[in-house]
């Protein structure tokens, strides 16, 4: 089977513009983002990856181009093959089309990923913050969040905590009328 | 305190009818804290009279940021977030996050350390299953199997205790190998567990299996065919449910699974039912599995013997310098891993456990990255609820079998 997946790996870096880069005796396509969405197409369709088995992706900050990469894996169940694909993304309001259309498993992996790195994915059909609140700033996995600790606040102190925290001093939220008492 | 927030539908439009935004059908909130979501699952509803029309899941009220925490960890102190994420399932965490990084360091594990591996991952599969069968028949309303399964479950804690000394949190698996042999006990205990637990097993199935109002409030629920099912990224029983054969163990074989002769059971129905008799099956494979390995258990190390990356044994320590210049270095700056990135999978009692692991040559991860069975497999619930009961939705979300612990990491 490893032939046969070799050829598969050789032929989409081929066919969109892409290489091959191996480790720990896995290969891995580096794909263009501009050809990503045309390529998982094909994967799905013509190669014959049935799922998707995860998306993640990683932050190389401070790089900036690329900045992030995306990773998604494929699974062929007919074949026992299983496919990395990277793609690389610059930093400046990163954004990557989404494969929702074709594997319908993406619709929260790509949520997931904008929560956490706010990487966009256009034609996404909801596209919300999945583990974070919906009104978090920021984005966690980012290099550049800091892994802070956040004051756990009680009846009794949330008033003394609360001057502390990073938005202590502005306009609250959706205009509420500040601390109301207990 | 922070005043609370009015909810609208202005955010979910898309996810809802006309008629909810006209008011004709009804926006109800299920959960965090419902006793049959499992955890801490919230759940919007739009029903019409009793029918769920939508179900638009949330999730997050579990998040710890273990992936994020672990980027500040070591190769060895992060293995510990580990076994906090499906927390029925942490053995089979440590599993899949020490053999991605054995995979990284291509480290090998002495084979006794790979079949204790597999039966402590199979009695894992399980307890899991086990505390499944109990608290979706709960669900349904059946109070007694509850109390059996836990009665069995305490069994397998109990051997968990015996060789780590945790009942849950075990961080018994360590990268290259096993925390410590097993005691001479373990055997024992694990064959008088052996012994027992296919009559047991027979006896959840004489309460549930031919139970007509069982059968009543399962057969036919919550269906899922099998394009839909892979399409959707369904894995573990949940997709074996629908007929489609994908089990990690036979897809890609880890620590020894092809010495092994099991079956995977199948069943095409893809309902309540189909998952409930596929995960009952899998429980008499997982026997199986523990029965050879058990038969077969090689002797010899349980620790690779690369002092590099796995620590020297506690009694060199005191003879030998190298040794202890080792266990120094291990145990304050850890191992530089090569740069590089690994992933690797399991078959958790929920399906596809794969873990991303990404080095950039330093003692810390520099990104890691679970892939949860259960966050795909709960993704589906809107897909399978629709037109049921809520009553039914209910033994939906048990038969997809998730843990909140693991849908949000």
């Amino acid at each position: 089977m490893a032939e046969t997946l070799a050829t598969i790996v050789e032929q989409l870096a081929k066919e969109f513009d892409g290489q091959v880069i191996e480790y720990a005796g896995e290969a891995s396509v580096v794909l263009p983002l501009s050809r990503i969405a045309e390529a998982v197409r094909a994967i799905h369709g013509n190669f014959g990856f049935d799922m998707l088995s995860a998306i993640t992706a990683v932050d190389y900050w401070p790089e900036e181009n690329p900045r992030f990469h995306l990773f998604y894996r494929f699974n062929s169940i007919p074949n026992r093959m299983a496919l990395n694909v990277r793609v690389p993304i610059p930093g400046l309001e990163p954004v990557a089309p989404t494969i929702t259309d074709v594997y319908k498993s993406a619709n929260w992996n790509e949520r997931e990923v904008y929560d956490m790195f706010g990487i966009r994915f256009t034609g996404h059909p909801d596209l919300r913050r999945l583990l974070m609140p919906h009104d978090w700033e920021g984005h966690p996995l980012r290099k550049d969040y800091p892994l802070g600790y956040e004051e756990p606040q009680f009846s009794f102190n949330y008033d003394e905590i609360d001057v502390r925290k990073p938005h202590a001093g502005q306009e609250p939220p959706h205009g509420a009328a500040g601390p109301a008492g207990v | 305190m922070p005043q609370l927030e009015e909810v609208t539908l202005d955010d979910l439009k898309h996810l809802v009818s006309d008629r909810a935004l006209a008011g004709e059908t009804m926006m109800l909130n299920m959960g965090p804290q419902h006793p049959s979501t499992h955890g801490v699952l919230r759940l919007l509803l739009e029903l019409d009279g009793e029918t769920v029309v939508n179900c638009i899941p949330d999730i997050g009220f579990l998040h710890t940021g273990v992936e994020k925490n672990m980027e500040s960890k070591t190769y060895q102190k992060a293995e510990v977030m580990s076994d906090r994420l499906d927390y029925m399932n942490p053995i089979g965490n440590n599993f899949a996050y020490c053999l991605a990084v054995e995979k990284l360091l291509g480290l090998d594990v002495p084979p006794r350390a790979q079949a204790i591996r597999v039966i402590l991952a199979e009695l894992q599969r399980i307890s899991s299953h086990l505390v499944w069968v109990g608290t979706s028949a709960l669900d349904v309303a059946a109070m007694s199997v509850f109390l059996y399964c836990f009665r069995e479950r305490e069994q397998i804690l109990d051997i968990f205790e015996l060789v780590s000394g945790q009942r849950m949190m075990t961080t018994y698996i360590r990268p290259g190998g096993l925390w410590r042999d097993v005691p001479v006990e373990f055997e024992k205990a694990v064959r008088d567990f052996l012994k027992i637990i296919p009559q047991r097993i027979d006896e959840y199935e004489a309460l549930l299996t031919k139970n007509p109002l069982f059968i009543d409030r399962t057969v036919g629920i919550g269906k899922i065919s099998a394009e839909d099912a892979v399409n959707w990224g369904l894995t573990g029983a949940t997709l074996r449910g629908s007929g489609v054969n994908y089990d990690v163990r036979k897809f890609a074989p880890y620590s020894g699974y092809e010495q092994y002769d099991f079956d995977v059971p199948l069943h095409t129905d893809g309902d309540v039912y189909a998952r409930y008799l596929v995960r009952i099956a899998e429980m008499r494979q997982a026997v199986r599995i523990v029965q050879q390995a058990l038969d077969k258990l090689p002797a010899g190390p349980v620790r690779s013997n690369d002092h590099k990356f796995v620590p020297p044994p506690r009694s060199e320590i005191g003879t030998s310098m190298e040794a202890l210049i080792h266990h120094f270095k291990l145990w304050t700056e850890g191992f530089n891993a090569p740069k590089g990135a690994v992933y690797c999978a399991v078959e958790s009692p929920r399906g596809e456990l794969g873990v991303y692991l990404e080095s950039d040559g330093g003692p810390k991860p520099y990104r890691v990255h679970f892939r949860p069975p259960s966050l795909d497999n709960l993704q589906v619930l809107p897909l399978i609820s629709k037109g049921h009961l809520v009553a039914d939705l209910v033994a939906i979300i048990a038969s997809v079998d998730i843990v909140l612990g693991d849908v949000d990491r």
